[in-house]
């Protein structure tokens, strides 16, 4: 099978670049998965798992926003943050969505309480704790 | 003149003073060796958006997104100002602010009104106390910045031009050129001009993307990001830039404390020759009178 070119980046530093045999990553439409000799493609990232596997091994990842691109059998995701799956924090995580629950359960009307921020928060919470569980 | 006890303690108190300074000197050069590292890992991240915003902005209509659209009266504009939280660093402040006042009183000749988001607190200080309408600010800042609290920042900035409080952000950041070489630099953020593509390749069929959802959603959702990006490198090109700056001003107070001390030094031992001479004249007097 054909290699492809896999680059996760966020802010702070390249995360991953190597040689991958498929990519399977969370698309604002959906989840997807690119194969060598793909057409050229954009797609929005939503928090989510994004696994590649190379030979017969697969990591696993956890991304948050941002988007990805495909061209020339190059995969380029570029997102807020990523972790490795088996360095995602399930205590953490699970904190982060007790606080974003309590803050969603709060009056609407209430002005200081940013909903949006933290529904956000608390899909990044559920998506962890999911990743997590799946390590085992 | 000065007595010979005199420029002994102006000795020591300049080789104390440089004892700091050279302090300050290394430690400015510690930070300044994380924070050009951070910006270093920043930049993969920023051409590849950018390559792909420009490609992506050459595809659509330009005025799909109201963050896109200049307006036409503009009445009311906001700047981002970065200054350091601390001083010591040479004119790194000073051009900073320099700089804003100059664009200021320009865009003010215009009739524009500026409101003013600071970062930093030297040049939060220094406008407040001039009675300049501030917005915001954000003070110690650097070093523990990240894309949420950045995006916190432009958010707010974003609502205010969407709801008509200002037609125009700006920003003023020092960019870092060279250890030497820092300029104080003046971006415009909103209305956004994306950047544009630059290669041939990309505008050729070859960026003929399959897009998800379509180019415009992509577009709506990549654009607060963009400004993001643009302002997550202004805190990291003027922290670097500002431990430069310091790390240069120390290395000069250092060797002008070093010139300090040996010009010192030697009118220590002069004037210590001196009272060496004049005793002994008294010596040789005193001896010649009892003689005669």
């Amino acid at each position: 099978m054909g290699k492809l070119n896999l680059e996760v980046v966020t802010p702070e530093k390249v995360m991953v670049s190597q040689e991958v045999d498929i990519v399977v990553a969370p698309g604002t439409m959906g989840e997807f998965g690119v194969l060598e000799g793909h057409v050229p493609f954009l797609s929005g990232i939503e928090p989510g798992e994004l696994r590649f596997s190379s030979g017969n091994q697969t990591e696993r990842f956890l991304v948050t926003t941002g988007f990805s691109e495909v061209s020339d059998n190059k995969v380029s995701v570029l997102v807020d943050a990523a972790e490795k799956s088996t360095e995602v924090d399930a205590e953490r995580a699970r904190k982060a969505m007790e606080r974003a629950k309590e803050r969603l359960s709060m009056d609407r009307g209430k002005e200081d309480v940013d909903f949006v921020r933290a529904e956000a928060a608390l899909k990044r919470a559920i998506v962890r704790m999911r990743i997590s569980e799946k390590k085992v | 003149m000065a007595t010979l006890n005199d420029i002994k303690l102006k000795i020591g108190a300049v080789k104390k003073t440089r004892q700091i300074t050279k302090a300050m000197n290394m430690v400015a050069a510690a930070k300044l060796r994380g924070a050009q590292t951070r910006m270093e890992n920043f930049e993969p991240y920023a051409a590849k958006f950018a390559e792909v915003l420009g490609n992506l902005a050459s595809r659509i209509e330009p005025d799909i997104h109201p963050l896109l659209v200049k307006k036409e009266k503009v009445s009311r504009v906001e700047l981002l100002h970065f200054t350091g939280d601390k001083g010591l660093c040479g004119s790194f402040n000073a051009n900073l602010i320099n700089r804003a006042e100059k664009w200021m009183n320009e865009e003010k000749d215009n009739g524009v009104d500026i409101g003013l988001t600071a970062v930093g607190k030297r040049g939060r200080d220094y406008f407040k106390r001039r009675g300049f309408d501030i917005i915001g600010s954000h003070i110690n800042a650097y070093g523990s910045v990240d894309i949420s609290f950045v995006n916190q920042i432009s958010s707010g900035m974003i609502d205010r031009y969407l709801t008509d409080e200002v037609d125009g952000v700006y920003m003023i950041y020092s960019r870092f050129i060279g250890m030497g070489k820092q300029v104080p630099t003046l971006v415009k953020l909103i209305p956004v001009e994306p950047p544009v593509a630059e290669d041939e390749e990309a505008s050729g069929a070859d960026a003929e993307y399959l897009c998800e959802p379509d180019p415009e959603g992509l577009m709506i959702e990549l654009l607060p990001k963009h400004i993001n990006v643009q302002i997550y490198n202004a805190f990291l090109q003027n922290e670097t830039s500002e431990h430069a700056a310091r790390m240069a001003a120390m290395d000069n107070a250092s060797r002008n404390c070093d010139d300090l001390v040996e010009s010192l030094t030697l009118a220590y031992n002069k004037a210590r020759q001196a009272a060496v001479t004049a005793e002994l004249m008294d010596i040789v007097g005193g001896a010649a009178a009892l003689k005669g």
